[in-house]
């Protein structure tokens, strides 16, 4: 098993670093008052070479805008602050150009990426930049994702969903990207594809890639993440090895984090009350304070930064 | 008592997608059915709540088939909250629709009043999936089909959503019938579950 702590990693250089990310949408309310919603704040992230990280938060809470931030195919009005890093170079709008589709991947959320006018073998074929051999390494990497030959003749309408989601795969298995950065790949696949899908993206890693695996599914991240960096209103609450989840949840930091343990129908099934914050809600304190069973007043007013706690890293005052 | 009489239905004429199939869901009763994906499940959940018309058999609520006009007392809730709701609508306009609601109910549906001057495109899956619980929960509904009704959820809003749903299981005799491919869920949630192979083929 690959794994890797906080503590021997730190001579490294990360492969992706995101420090303080913020990401603002101008919004007009009544007429022409404009204001900012912001849908990620303050966000960190660090992605070694050959690790899995797992981004863990529930729909609306701003996972996809974090996958088009460092892509850089962010609509045109959005406003982002912060600092990324690739391979410890800064990583600017024309760079991202540069990068995306090559050093950079995406694997999409959605099967309907694939272009349903093409067959399946030139699609994959069209990210290999060596033309010669284009063939024999789309033909291996099907054999490697136990997609028989003559998928490469079909057509994506001709594929049963599992099958679209291996050629999705395949397309950056064959590339050659160091970043793979993977959109909610595994909702509503039935357990043997579900399987499936999480060890073809676990395969993608051992090339030495880092792979940014954003989902909802806690337990598709346990099954292949190094780290789970955990997401909510658009912070990292906590960022927790696989084996802080387990028992009762006391080795995790964040009381969110606990609390999305606890809720998984084998554990106790316990929902927390009230809801994500509005994406325009000025949130002054902690992001997770109205929800939480342990704040205090002091919650309200003054917001957590963030500090390493057990190999881990979160942003409680309580932790 | 909702009874699913021998019922079988195909898409293409030389081949059933299932054949035969009965099922007996009764008030306060919970069943949980998992299996492939591909071999009808959903077709099956449409077929149930009246959206789709079985090529044979029939589905009775306590003994009368229902009719096509007014509300049907099966209701069904997708995966996908965002298409079943008008995208042109504010919240509250989508919930006039179906009736009116009291706030107690919505707030023990996590409803929250602000979201009623919205539209859908401003709301989270979960969030909108509670317009469609609210929808669907009547007090003449009287079984529920949740096909995935969870599955693009975070932990917690399933949590939330389903704890709302077993409590109406018990205060308004509602009966559920769960299709999932969340095995830890069923089992949490369900009186008995059952395989959609076992149940289509053991004729």
């Amino acid at each position: 098993m690959n794994k890797k702590s906080f503590s021997n990693t730190k001579n490294q250089i990360p492969l992706l670093e995101v420090k303080n990310l913020s990401l603002l949408f101008p919004q007009y309310k009544e007429g022409l008052k404009e204001s900012y919603i912001q849908v990620i704040r303050d966000f960190e992230l660090t992605i070694y070479p050959g690790e899995i990280v797992a981004v863990v938060g529930s729909s609306g809470s701003g996972k996809s805008l974090l996958a088009d931030s460092i892509l850089g195919i962010l609509p045109d009005n959005a406003e982002i602050m912060g600092r990324l890093l690739f391979n410890g170079e800064h990583l600017s709008t024309k760079r991202q150009q540069q990068l995306r589709g090559k050093s950079i991947s995406l694997i999409p959320q959605s099967v309907k990426a694939l272009d349903p006018l093409m067959k399946t073998s030139k699609q994959v074929q069209s990210v290999i930049p060596d033309k010669k051999a284009k063939k024999r390494i789309q033909e291996e990497a099907f054999i490697k994702l136990g997609l028989p030959p003559e998928t490469g003749d079909k057509y994506p309408h001709e594929l049963s969903g599992g099958m679209a989601r291996r050629v999705l795969i395949a397309t950056a298995m064959v590339s050659e990207s160091e970043l793979i950065i993977a959109d909610e790949p595994t909702p509503g696949l039935d357990e043997l594809t579900w399987e499936e899908t999480l060890t073809n993206i676990k395969q993608l890693s051992k090339s030495n890639r880092g792979i940014m695996f954003i989902t909802h599914d806690i337990h598709a991240a346990l099954k292949i993440a190094d780290k789970i960096a955990v997401f909510y209103a658009g912070e990292t609450l906590e960022i927790a090895n696989k084996e802080d989840f387990s028992g009762k949840g006391e080795r995790l930091r964040h009381p969110y984090t606990k609390a999305l343990w606890l809720a998984l129908p084998e554990n106790n099934f316990k929902p927390l009350k009230g809801n994500h914050p509005e994406s325009d809600e000025v949130l002054i304190g902690c992001v997770f304070e109205k929800r939480c069973p342990i704040a205090t007043e002091f919650c309200k007013t003054n917001k957590p930064k963030s500090a390493k706690i057990n190999n881990g890293i979160t942003r409680c005052f309580y932790a | 008592m909702l009874k699913v009489n021998n019922i079988s239905f195909r898409y293409q004429s030389d081949r059933w997608l299932f054949h035969q199939i009965d099922l007996i869901i009764n008030p306060k009763e919970v069943v949980g059915l998992y299996g492939q994906s591909g071999i009808g499940k959903t077709t099956f959940a449409n077929i149930i709540s009246g959206y789709l018309k079985p090529d044979k058999g029939s589905i009775t609520v306590d003994g009368k088939v229902y009719s096509q006009n007014g509300r049907n007392p099966v209701q069904l809730i997708g995966q996908h909250p965002e298409k079943a709701i008008n995208p042109r609508w504010k919240m509250r306009q989508v919930l006039e629709e179906s009736g009116e609601y009291s706030d107690e109910f919505l707030e023990k549906l996590g409803i929250s009043k602000e979201w009623m001057h919205r539209y859908p495109s401003q709301l989270s899956g979960g969030e909108l999936q509670r317009f469609c619980l609210a929808r669907a929960i009547a007090p003449k509904t009287k079984y529920l089909v949740a096909d995935e009704m969870t599955t693009m959820l975070d932990a917690i809003t399933q949590a939330q959503i389903w704890q709302t749903v077993l409590s109406l299981v018990e205060k308004q005799e509602l009966g559920v019938l769960v299709i999932s491919h969340e095995l830890p869920l069923l089992k949490k949630i369900c009186n008995r579950i059952l395989n959609f192979e076992e149940l289509a083929g053991n004729k």
